[in-house]
C-alpha cells in the first residue's frame, strides 16, 4: 500500500482518510477528545467549589509526607517522584511504538514490560499517598472537642489552626472544607481507573505481541493506538498534578 | 521510508473479506438478527426499540394527561394494573411524578436521541458517503447493545417498589441526590444514573463510528461538500454529542458520590423533613445544573439535527428541485452547533445568575435565531414554484417546518431573560420544547421512515394510513400544545399534579380537557403508524425498481434488498452533488453520472 505522495495531491476527495489516518487512529482521537471533555468537566467543577470556599488547605502542607521518612516535612517530594515515574512510563511506551514501527518483537515486549511496571508503581504510590492521607490523623476541634480525623471524601481536618490550642505537642484546627477530599479522591481515583485501564490494555498488548498477532498483521498500530491512550493518560495527570498539588 | 506515506485507503475489513469470501458468507439467526453487525440492521434494531420506548413513553404521557385533564376521575381499572401505584382508581402523586420524568427521559434519551440518530445514522451514512459498511461494525453493534442494556436497567426501575426516578428528567440534586428526600430518590434514581451512564457510552460508540465513517469511508469522488446534508447533519450531531456527553457523565458521577459516598459536591446545608440536619458541606447543586445544561442545551441539537438532514433530503426530492441554499445549510448547522455549546445557561435564568452573565447568554441564545432562520428561509425557498409530490414523508416534512417555526418563535421568548423570569418553568416552556424539538423531530422521523422504509424493507408503507397519521398528528400537535403558551403566560406552572387549590388556573378547567382529549386521540394514531410500519413489513406494495423516488443519492444504486455490503460489485463512484433535480431538463441526474461537457453548473 506504499505509494510516494506527489505535491499538490488531493486529500478529500474520497476513496482514501483525509488524514492519512487508520479510522482506528481516528477513532482514538475522538475517543481522547471525548475523554477531555470528561476531565475537563471534573476539573472545572473542582475549580469553581474552590473558589467558592472562605479557606482552603495548603497543599505543600497536606502532600508533604514520603514512605520510611517518619514525619520529615518534604513538601511535594512523593508526589514529584510519582509524576516523574508516570513520564519515565510515557518514555518507555514511546520505545515500545518505535520498536513496533521496525517490526521488533522482542524490542515491543521489553519496552511494554517496562510501561506496564511504570504503570503499577504508579498505582502503588497512589495507594500509599491515599492510605497515607486517610489514616494519618491530625487534631480538629469539633463541637468543642477535640477528635483526631484523617483525610477523607467527607471529613477533612486542616482548616484554619485555632489559635493557642495544642493537642499532644500538635497544632489544633477547625474542620477543613469538605470539598478538598471528595474532589481529590474523586479525580485522582477516576484518573488512577484510567491508568489502571490502561496497564490492563498494555498487558493485553503485551500478550498479543508475544502470541505473534501483529505480526501476522503486518503491523503493530494496535501498540501505537494504546500508546495514544497512554500519553494521553500521562497529559490529564499533568493537568491533575496542577491543579491539586500546584495551585 | 523518508518521503513515502501510507495511504490509508477507506476500506473497512468487511470489505477485504467480500472480496475473499464472498461465496462462503454464513450467517446464523444470531449473528444476522442478534449480533448483527450489518448497518442496515443494526438501524432497523434501533428503530424498533425506539418504537417500543415510544409507545412505552407515550402512553406514560397519556396516563399523565388523564389525571390533568380529569382530575376528580376514577378508574378502578387503573387500581388493577398499577396497584398502590393508582390507589382507588386515581394516579397517586408519587406516580404522577415518576410518570413525568420517565416521559421525558425515555423520549428526549431513548427515543429521540438513540432511536432517531440510531437508525438513520446507521442505516444511511454508509449508504449515502458509499462505504460497505461503518468503520467498525463491531463497535457499531457494541452500541446498539449497551442501548439495550441501559435499557432494561431503565426499565426495571419501573418495577422496583419504591419506583422509578420522580425528579423531573433533569433529575436536579438535592432532590435527587438524597434518598430520603422523596420515593423516587431511592433505588430507582440509581437504575435511572446507571443507565443513562450506559446510555453515554452507547452513544460514544455510535459517535466515534459516525465521525470517522463520514471521514475515512467516503467513496470515490465523494467530497465532502458533495455528500447530501443527511450526512453533513448527522456529522454534527454526532460531534455535538462526542463532546457534551462526556460532561453530563461527570455530572453523574459526582452525582453518585454524592448519593452514595457522603461527598459533597452539589449539597450544603441541607435539613430534611424539617429534623434532620446533613453533615454535607460547601457544596452547589447549581454546579450540576451547569454540567446538566453543557450537554442538555446540545442535546436538544443532538436530537433536532439529524432531522434537519432528512427533511432536506426528503423536501429536496419530492418538490424535484435542488436544495435551496447547500452551503447555506451546512453554513447553518456549523453555527447552530457551535453555538449549541455556548447558550446553556438560558436554562438557568433564575438560578441567581449574575444578570450581566445573563446578558451574555441572551445575546447567544438570540444568535441561534439566525441559522435557523436561514435554514427555514431555505427549505421554504426549496418548496417554492416546486413539482410537489405530496407522499407522506414529504407532508411530513413540511410539518416539521411548520411546527419548526412556530416553536423557534417562542424561544426568542424564552430566550430574553427578563420574560423568562416570568415564563422559566411554566407550560409556555413545555410548549416551547415540545412543539420545536418533540413533534418536530417526530415529524422529521416520520419523514425518514416514510421515505426511506423502502428501502428498508424493500416494500412501501401505506399511503392511506400515512396520510391519516399526518394530519391527525399535526391537527392534535397544535391543540395540545398552542393552548399550553396561554396557560404559560397566566402563570400555570409545569410538574404540578393538581391545580384546583389555585382560583386562577380554574380557568383552565375545560381546557385542560381538551388537551388531554387530543394527547389521547393522538397517541392512538401513532398506533394506526405502528401498525401500517409492522403491516408493511411483511405485506406492504413490493418495491419494483431500485429508485423508486428517482433521487440521485448513492443508496439507490444499490440492489432492491441489499446484501452485507450494500453493492454486490465495485462501490459506484460519486461525480457530482447530491442535488441536481430539474436541471438541463432532465428530472434527476444521480450522484453517479459523470459531469456531461456542456453541462451547467449549479
Ligand atoms: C430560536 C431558537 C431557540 C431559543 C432562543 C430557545 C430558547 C430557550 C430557552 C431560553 C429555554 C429555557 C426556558 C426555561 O426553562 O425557562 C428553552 C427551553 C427549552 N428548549 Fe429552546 N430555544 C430555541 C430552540 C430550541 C430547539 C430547536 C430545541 C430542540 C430541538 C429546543 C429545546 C428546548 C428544550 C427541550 C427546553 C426545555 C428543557 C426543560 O426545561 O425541560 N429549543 N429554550
Ligand atoms: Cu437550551
Amino acid at each position: 500500500m506504499s505509494t510516494h505522495v506527489p505535491a499538490g495531491y488531493k486529500w478529500w476527495t474520497g476513496g482514501k482518510s483525509p488524514y492519512n489516518v487508520s479510522y482506528g487512529k481516528l477513532m482514538m482521537w475522538l475517543f481522547l477528545l471525548s475523554d477531555t471533555f470528561t476531565f475537563g468537566a471534573l476539573l472545572i467543577s473542582y475549580g469553581t467549589i474552590r473558589v467558592s470556599q472562605p479557606y482552603w488547605p495548603d497543599p505543600n502542607h497536606v502532600y508533604n509526607a514520603f514512605p520510611l521518612m517518619g514525619h520529615a516535612d518534604l513538601p511535594l517530594a512523593f508526589v514529584s517522584l510519582m509524576t516523574f515515574i508516570l513520564i519515565m512510563s510515557s518514555v518507555t511506551m514511546v520505545l515500545a511504538v518505535h520498536e513496533g514501527h521496525k517490526r521488533n518483537r522482542a524490542g515491543v515486549e521489553k519496552w511494554l514490560l517496562w510501561t506496564i511496571l511504570g504503570g503499577f508503581m504508579f498505582l502503588g504510590c497512589q495507594a500509599w499517598e491515599w492510605t497515607h492521607l486517610i489514616t494519618g490523623s491530625h487534631p480538629v476541634l469539633i463541637d468543642g472537642v477535640v477528635k483526631e480525623i484523617g483525610t477523607t471524601i467527607s471529613m477533612n481536618p486542616f482548616g484554619p489552626a485555632v489559635p493557642g490550642l495544642m493537642h499532644d505537642g500538635h497544632q489544633v484546627t477547625v474542620p477543613g472544607p469538605i470539598g478538598f477530599g471528595s474532589f481529590f479522591f474523586g479525580i485522582t481515583g477516576f484518573h488512577g481507573f484510567h491508568v489502571f485501564s490502561g496497564v490492563m490494555l498494555n498487558i493485553l498488548m503485551y500478550f498479543w505481541t508475544r502470541g505473534g498477532r501483529f505480526d501476522r498483521l503486518g503491523h503493530y498500530e494496535m501498540i501505537e493506538k494504546v500508546g495514544l491512550y497512554w500519553h494521553f493518560v500521562d497529559l490529564v495527570w499533568v493537568f491533575v498534578f496542577l491543579c491539586f498539588y500546584l495551585i | 521510508m523518508s518521503n513515502e506515506i501510507v495511504i490509508q485507503h477507506g476500506v473497512s475489513e468487511q470489505e477485504v473479506h467480500e472480496h475473499h469470501e464472498a461465496h462462503h458468507h454464513h450467517e446464523t439467526f444470531i449473528t444476522k438478527y442478534v449480533f448483527s453487525q450489518d448497518h442496515k440492521m443494526i438501524a432497523k434494531q434501533f428503530l424498533i426499540t425506539g418504537m417500543i420506548w415510544a409507545i412505552i413513553g407515550g402512553l406514560m404521557s397519556v396516563l399523565f394527561r388523564l389525571q390533568l385533564g380529569y382530575p376528580d376521575l376514577q378508574l378502578p381499572w387503573l387500581e388493577d394494573i398499577f396497584g398502590h401505584w393508582a390507589k382507588d382508581g386515581k394516579i397517586t402523586p408519587e406516580f404522577y411524578y415518576a410518570l413525568g420524568t420517565m416521559h421525558g427521559t425515555i423520549l428526549i434519551f431513548f427515543v429521540l436521541t438513540a432511536g432517531l440518530t440510531g437508525t438513520f445514522a446507521n442505516f444511511l451514512i454508509p449508504f449515502q458517503v458509499g462505504a460497505r459498511d461503518m468503520a467498525s461494525p463491531f463497535l457499531n453493534m457494541l452500541s446498539y447493545w449497551f442501548f439495550v442494556v441501559a435499557s432494561v436497567i431503565l426499565m426495571s426501575s419501573l418495577f422496583v417498589q419504591t419506583g422509578p426516578a420522580a425528579g423531573g428528567w433533569t433529575v436536579y440534586p438535592p432532590l435527587s441526590a438524597l434518598g430520603d428526600a422523596s420515593q423516587g430518590s431511592k433505588i430507582g434514581m440509581d437504575l435511572w444514573l446507571v443507565s443513562l451512564a450506559l446510555f453515554v457510552v452507547s452513544s460514544l460508540l455510535g459517535g466515534l463510528n459516525y465521525i470517522s465513517t463520514i471521514l475515512n469511508m467516503r467513496t470515490k469522488g465523494m467530497t465532502m461538500t458533495r455528500m447530501p446534508l443527511t450526512v453533513w447533519a448527522l456529522l454534527f450531531t454526532a460531534i455535538l454529542g462526542l463532546l457534551s456527553f462526556p460532561v453530563l457523565f461527570s455530572g453523574f458521577i459526582l452525582l453518585l458520590f454524592d448519593r452514595h459516598l457522603g461527598t459533597s459536591f452539589y449539597l450544603s446545608d441541607i435539613v430534611i423533613s424539617g429534623t434532620k440536619i446533613l453533615p454535607n458541606e460547601g457544596g452547589s447543586p447549581i454546579l450540576y445544573q451547569h454540567l446538566f445544561w453543557f450537554l442538555g442545551h446540545p442535546e436538544v441539537y443532538i436530537i433536532i439535527l439529524p432531522t434537519f438532514g432528512l427533511v432536506s433530503e426528503v423536501m429536496s426530492i419530492n418538490a424535484r428541485k435542488p436544495i435551496f441554499g447547500y452551503m447555506a445549510m451546512i453554513a447553518s448547522m456549523f453555527a447552530i452547533a457551535l453555538l449549541a455549546f455556548l447558550v446553556w445557561a438560558h436554562h438557568m435564568f433564575v438560578t441567581g445568575l449574575n444578570p450581566f452573565l445573563g446578558s451574555v447568554f441572551v445575546l447567544l441564545t438570540l444568535l441561534i435565531a439566525v441559522p435557523s432562520a436561514i435554514k427555514v428561509f431555505n427549505w421554504l425557498t426549496t418548496l417554492w414554484r416546486g413539482s410537489i409530490r405530496f407522499t407522506p414523508g414529504m407532508l411530513f416534512s413540511i410539518g416539521f417546518v411548520s411546527m419548526f417555526i412556530s416553536g423557534g418563535l417562542t424561544g426568542i421568548f424564552l430566550g430574553n431573560s427578563t420574560l423568562d423570569l416570568h415564563l422559566h418553568d411554566t407550560y409556555f416552556v413545555i410548549a416551547h420544547f415540545h412543539i420545536v424539538m418533540g413533534v418536530s423531530a417526530f415529524m422529521g422521523m416520520f419523514a425518514g421512515v416514510y421515505h426511506w422504509f423502502p428501502k428498508m424493507y424493500g416494500r412501501y408503507m401505506n399511503n392511506t394510513l400515512g396520510y391519516i397519521h399526518f394530519w391527525v398528528t399535526l391537527v392534535c400537535a397544535y391543540v395540545i400544545f398552542w393552548p399550553m403558551h396561554y396557560e404559560g403566560f397566566a402563570g400555570m406552572p409545569r410538574r404540578y399534579y393538581d391545580y384546583a387549590g389555585w382560583e386562577s388556573f380554574k380557568q383552565f378547567v375545560e381546557l385542560n380537557r381538551v388537551i388531554s382529549f387530543a394527547a389521547i386521540l393522538s397517541f392512538l394514531v401513532q398506533l394506526l403508524f405502528v401498525f401500517n410500519f409492522f403491516y408493511s413489513i411483511f405485506k406492504g406494495r413490493k418495491v419494483t425498481s431500485k429508485n423508486p423516488w428517482g433521487a440521485n443519492t448513492l443508496e439507490w444504486t444499490t440492489p432492491i434488498r441489499p446484501g452485507h455490503g450494500n453493492w454486490p460489485g465495485e462501490i459506484p463512484e460519486v461525480h457530482r452533488w447530491a442535488y441536481d433535480y430539474g436541471k438541463d431538463g432532465r428530472d434527476f441526474v444521480p450522484q453517479t453520472e459523470p459531469v456531461g461537457k456542456d453541462e451547467t453548473s449549479h
